[in-house]
């Protein structure tokens, strides 16, 4: 919890003043009770009714100031915490986004965002009431035991045995109960996760009408967090009755032992009331602490929640400074015996990886469902880095380039087709701001989207709903190309992002990047023998190996694997014309 | 939207009814609260009446008198533990109350999830729900813990501390009791301000919510573009703004609590003077002071927390105006009553069928199709044409707008939707993983499948051999966005069909991520497995349908070509085009 301090750093004045007003006001409650005794041992016992209106008005103007310095803490400690919880929001989304594919994976979605919403409300709650409360109670309780001093040694040692007592229960149920927000934490990622999964997939449950086992599976959890809180207030319950029997005991002992004191004149009637308020005053202050407690011991379990977010370092690192010499006449792209794995277990994904792409060639990547293309070109802009070997562009290892470099290079199509909440334009100018609206109707051109996005109602001003619910498949991978196109970068990686592609629009997709984007290398991975035979390259993975990297024809002679995904695409007539076709 | 709106505006008074109707099942743990709440309140007001008449007993040298204070003290050692036992149960009974109570709301606002139409999900961003379901529920569970627990006491030591004061000194009493209104009339004013700054804080934090949701859950598309920055910015933009609003909210709803304790010390100098006075004239002892005196203190404190709980609830009550927005919304038409559809032949009639999502853009306009039993039905047509639409009124994921659809002469209206669903096997191009083990995704369309069962059905859809290779086979923990690949996750999906076998099929791009020579074999398991069932396939790949009984070619929301591959082939037309396109050199 100790290491989100530096959240606060923006808010060092509010921090310390706060508690020095609260200090202020505390210090005031505490002298109250002694006007008291004043009025009583002096104003009653002399008769003297003029003082008794001088000490009822010090008792007014007391109040007065306390309230000032209350609110000037208040406001502090508003301003500190909600910012704290701003920064700390800010940090960790920034956070987020430095880490690689790896890590996110590994937090999941759900998690993050819960981590980023709901645990970092708790810490705001609890930095308020470090504020404000912290050190009043603490104070309150050690001021009162020093006033207790001042009264009467004796008496006062009831104060030093309460203290450590009170202390101790504290701490007992703080480390009791720790556990079980945690597990609570855990349990609301786990409410999120189902609520995302069911908002994902509301066709796949309705389709199999699992509507009831998923109420069931999210009631499920819903009892298992009550049951854990309910288990985890049972505990905390206990704070404040044990320390009120405890300090109630001690009034007690001071009623009786003062008793004495008093029978025996060291000590006057006014003094025993005095102290049984302070003993009231620890007691009141106790109250505070106990609710404390709890909102301390949620919030720990939030701080660490949020502390091993910012505790996971991106596996793939940034070289922003770097300055890399690039080599023109280098293969755009080449792959050396690269070896890739995605857990540690050895097992790969990827095995002894060796190929080269010239700059302006369009290769394409076929293979087997779960062969590896993704995979493959995952690597290239560096959303996982290779386990050995390496990969380079313009002849440069792609572990040398600032990510922005490299990303501004290669525009990414990825097979989920996403678009994002906001205009047309807005999502079309994702590549960079100097997109003018000329590029972009362009790009939409070049992926055959301008026929339908002209019949937009808004053009480019239509409001695209978040993931683009509002358009249909094929609509959606359509302008997620042409928001790659619209970056002109120098390579182009096309996931399998014209599956939901008629034929048709599919062939014209690609006539139009060849004559539109010349100089563009492409990378097109496609279950389509049609798509991939006029490629200038093919690569055919299996299994993550290379099966054999060559032209349509070259292949077809040659790798069987390649021969058979055309067969089954095509009848054998065709395959045997086009063979020929090829050889005349 | 009309009802959303009134929902918002939904008075403090009515949203804490609702929410107290939810409180009904424990209605149990309710009473013991209140009878827990006033026994300790009231032992916490007895004690100080005790401590008063211990002190009154302990006068001056050798006026001390131990044989009357002894008494008093064992009476005051036996409320005290009295009063924190059932200090303890009440807090017991609030927390189970509470708990109890925020799940019920929880899964109440669940299951509307599962209720609402299609449409609901469709258009509202999911982080903004899912901020509901969890950190909404919590402000209401934070606040309906302090509300249970303090305004309860907190009642109850008002009117008895009154009780107190004025069976010990009347005039005394009436000064507390004038100062009273003072500090509600603030607690009031205050919590009168927070309100409208905690829906602001509610609304932007489901803001934050959804925003967060769609950039983190798309995080690589994100990366790709180097967005980082961007997004960084508009999480700024509303971060900033919540750092606005949350100062005020914070700040308002903290001027209660210094507020009513300034009043306390008015009312603690007022009892001091008049107290004083009195002693002076004679009217009570220094005892029944000092009584009068941890009374003004006593009585205070509640008020104090009072207000404190009225700003908690302040903001408890704007999260539950958004849970209860959310639990109010329409439901799909209620299909209770509905004839369960059985034993289905698979007959399909869509009559005059128009539908649009949006009323100013109509997309499919009086459709009319006759499926026989048994048939197979490709959609063909480009992209945007109303393919998919057509697969969401055969399922009745949208309502049609005009005609009607039937299925074995039975108005798909008129039956119940699980029965209809069920007795389609749907396969779609967006694959849909939850978390859990390989199997329990297999067999997600029937739990009791034994495991010989599920590994025939991933063997039939070609899952068999790489979730075998998987580290724990079966028993494999996956989620939508763990190691496995897209076509792996398609593959799941049919197997997850496969199993259930239902006597209708819907397949919408379900192969489109499967490479081309398991299509192959799975388009077999498919003929197999649809011997005899209707179905209805959106394919692409041509090549995949050429057997179908029926190609409709679709273009712009209506049917332009029916017929099968050779005679549309030879008719030359939409289709036919569209054939060759496959074949034309680039």
């Amino acid at each position: 919890m100790f290491k989100l301090v530096r959240f606060l750093k923006k808010y060092k004045i509010q921090v310390i003043l706060g508690p020095v007003f609260k200090l202020t006001e505390a210090v005031f409650e505490l002298i109250v009770p002694l006007v008291m005794a004043q009025i009583i041992d002096v104003g009653i016992a002399n008769g003297d009714s003029k003082y008794v209106w001088k000490m009822g008005a010090v008792l007014v103007i007391l109040g007065v100031c306390g309230l000032c310095f209350a609110l000037i803490c208040q406001y502090m400690a508003s301003k500190a915490s909600q910012g704290f919880g701003t920064e700390l929001r800010r940090e960790l989304f920034h956070h987020i986004n430095k880490l690689s594919h790896k890590e996110l994976d590994e937090l999941g979605t759900p998690s993050l965002i819960t981590r980023l919403t709901s645990d970092i409300n708790q810490l705001q709650v609890a930095v308020a009431m470090l504020i404000r409360l912290v050190v009043r109670a603490p104070f309150l309780v050690i001021g009162a035991t020093i006033m207790s001093f001042t009264i009467d040694i004796k008496l006062s040692l009831i104060f030093v045995i309460v203290i450590p007592l009170v202390a101790l229960v504290l701490w007992l149920v703080t480390t009791k109960t720790i556990p079980f927000y945690k597990t609570i934490q855990k349990k609301l990622d786990k409410t999120s996760l189902i609520t995302r999964e069911n908002l994902v997939g509301a066709r796949a449950v309705r389709a199999f009408s699992k509507q009831e086992h998923e109420q069931r599976r999210f009631a499920e959890n819903a009892d298992d967090i009550e049951k854990t809180a309910v288990r985890a207030g049972k505990i905390s319950a206990l704070l404040s009755p044990i320390n009120a029997v405890i300090l109630n005991l001690a009034i007690v002992a001071i009623i009786w032992f003062g008793g004495f004191s008093v029978n025996a004149g060291e000590l006057t009637q006014g003094e025993v009331i005095a102290l049984v308020n302070y003993m009231n005053q620890i007691l009141l202050a106790l109250v505070v602490v106990a609710n404390l407690v709890v909102i301390f011991t949620k919030s720990a379990a939030s701080a660490a929640r949020v502390n091993e977010v910012f505790d996971t370092k991106p596996s793939v690192t940034d070289n922003p400074e770097n300055v890399v010499n690039t080599d023109k006449s280098a293969p755009a792209v080449e792959f050396k015996n690269v070896y890739f794995s995605y857990h540690d277990n050895g097992e790969y994904a990827l095995e002894d990886i060796s190929f080269a792409v010239q700059p302006g060639e369009t290769i394409c990547i076929i293979g087997g469902t779960g062969s590896g293309k993704s995979t493959l070109i995952n690597l290239i802009p560096r959303f996982y880095d290779a386990t050995s070997g390496s990969i380079s562009v313009k002849g440069v290892d792609v572990k040398e380039y600032p990510f922005k470099l490299l990303r501004k290079m290669i525009g990414v199509v990825p097979q989920k087709a996403v678009l994002f909440s906001g205009t047309l334009r807005d999502n079309m100018k994702w590549g960079g701001e100097n997109i003018t609206d000329e590029d972009i109707n362009q790009a939409l051109k070049v992926a055959q989207a301008d026929d339908f996005a002209e019949k937009l109602p808004d053009g480019l001003d239509s409001m695209i709903l978040q993931g683009g619910k509002n358009l249909s498949g094929g609509q959606k991978q359509r302008l997620t190309i042409a928001r790659a196109i619209a970056l002109n970068p120098e390579i182009l990686i096309l996931d399998d992002s014209a599956s939901a592609l008629d034929f048709a629009t599919d062939s014209r997709l690609r006539t139009a990047i060849k004559e539109n984007c010349k100089d563009m290398t492409v990378f097109i991975i496609s279950q389509r023998a049609n798509t991939v035979k006029n490629a200038d390259k093919i690569v055919v993975l299996s299994d993550g190996k290379i099966e054999g990297v060559g032209t349509h024809r070259e292949l077809l002679k040659s790798c069987e694997e390649y021969c058979e995904i055309c067969l089954s695409q095509f009848s054998s007539e065709e395959l045997e014309k086009e063979i020929n076709d090829d050889e005349e | 939207m009309k009802n959303k709106k009134s929902q918002s505006d939904m008075s403090s008074f009515k949203v804490l009814s609702r929410l107290l109707r939810f409180t009904k099942p424990y209605t149990f743990y309710l009473v013991f609260t209140l009878i827990s709440s006033v026994v300790s309140a009231c032992a916490t007001l007895y004690a100080p009446v005790l401590i008063g008449q211990a002190v009154d007993y302990i006068i001056d040298i050798n006026n001390v008198d131990f044989d009357k204070i002894l008494p008093i003290i064992i009476q005051l050692i036996i409320v005290v533990l009295t009063g924190a036992a059932f200090q303890w149960f009440m807090g017991y009974c609030t927390n189970i109350l509470t708990q109890r109570t925020v799940r019920d709301l929880r899964v109440t606002a669940f299951n509307k999830l599962e209720k609402v139409p299609l449409k609901y999900i469709d258009t509202t961003p999911h982080g903004d729900i899912i901020s509901r379901v969890v950190t909404d529920i919590d402000t209401i569970s934070d606040g309906l813990l302090q509300g249970f627990q303090q305004l309860f006491t907190g009642v109850v030591t008002i009117v008895g501390t009154l009780c107190f004061m004025i069976s010990i000194n009347v005039s005394i009493a009436l000064v507390v009791i004038l100062i009273t209104p003072v500090s509600l009339f603030v607690a009031s004013t205050i919590a009168r301000l927070c309100s409208k700054k905690f829906k602001e804080q509610a609304q932007l934090r489901g803001k934050v919510t959804a925003l967060a949701e769609e950039y983190i859950g798309n995080q690589k598309v994100v990366k790709a573009f180097c967005y980082e920055d961007k997004t960084e910015q508009e999480f700024e933009n509303l971060n900033s703004e919540l750092y606005t609003v949350g100062v005020k909210a914070q700040f308002y709803s903290a001027l209660t609590n210094p507020s009513t304790r300034f009043v306390n010390g008015l009312v603690y100098a007022g009892v001091g003077i008049f107290g004083a006075m009195n002693a002076i004239g004679g009217g009570i002892s220094v005892g029944q002071l000092s009584c009068f005196l941890s009374y003004a203190n006593q009585y205070t404190k509640p008020f104090n927390e009072i207000s404190g709980v009225i700003t908690e609830l302040q903001s408890a009550f704007a999260s539950a105006r958004r849970i209860f927005a959310m639990i109010d919304s329409e439901d799909e038409v209620s299909d209770a009553g509905n004839k369960v559809l059985t034993d289905v032949k698979g007959n399909v009639r869509l009559d005059d069928v128009s539908f649009s999502y949006l009323p100013d853009r109509p997309l499919i306009q009086h459709l009319s199709l006759d499926v026989k039993q048994g048939q197979q039905i490709a959609i063909v047509g480009p992209t945007g044409c109303g393919k998919t639409t057509i697969i969401n009124l055969l399922m009745r994921f949208y309502d049609t707008v005009e005609g009607s659809i039937s299925v074995d002469g039975n108005n798909i209206k008129d039956v119940t939707r699980d029965s209809l669903r069920l007795n389609y096997g749907m396969v779609l191009q967006e694959t849909w993983i939850f978390k859990g083990t390989v199997k329990e995704n297999i067999a997600y369309g029937k739990p009791d499948a034994t495991d010989e069962e599920i590994i025939n059905a991933a063997k039939a859809a070609h899952c068999h051999s790489f979730i075998k290779r998987l580290k724990n086979g079966y028993d494999t923990v996956i989620s939508d966005n763990s190691g496995i690949s897209q076509g792996q996750k398609q593959l799941l999906c049919i197997a997850r069909v496969m199993l259930t076998m239902p006597p209708m099929l819907i397949l919408d791009e379900a192969t489109s991520s499967i490479d081309t020579r398991t299509e192959l074999k799975i388009q077999k398991a498919f003929a197999a497995m649809t011997k005899g069932k209707t179905s209805f396939i959106v394919a692409h790949r041509l090549s995949t349908i050429k057997g179908a009984d029926s190609i409709l070619v679709m273009d712009k929301g209506k049917i332009v070509e029916i017929g099968n591959h050779e005679e549309l082939l030879a008719k030359g037309g939409f289709y036919a085009e569209l054939y060759n396109s496959q074949f034309k050199k680039t």
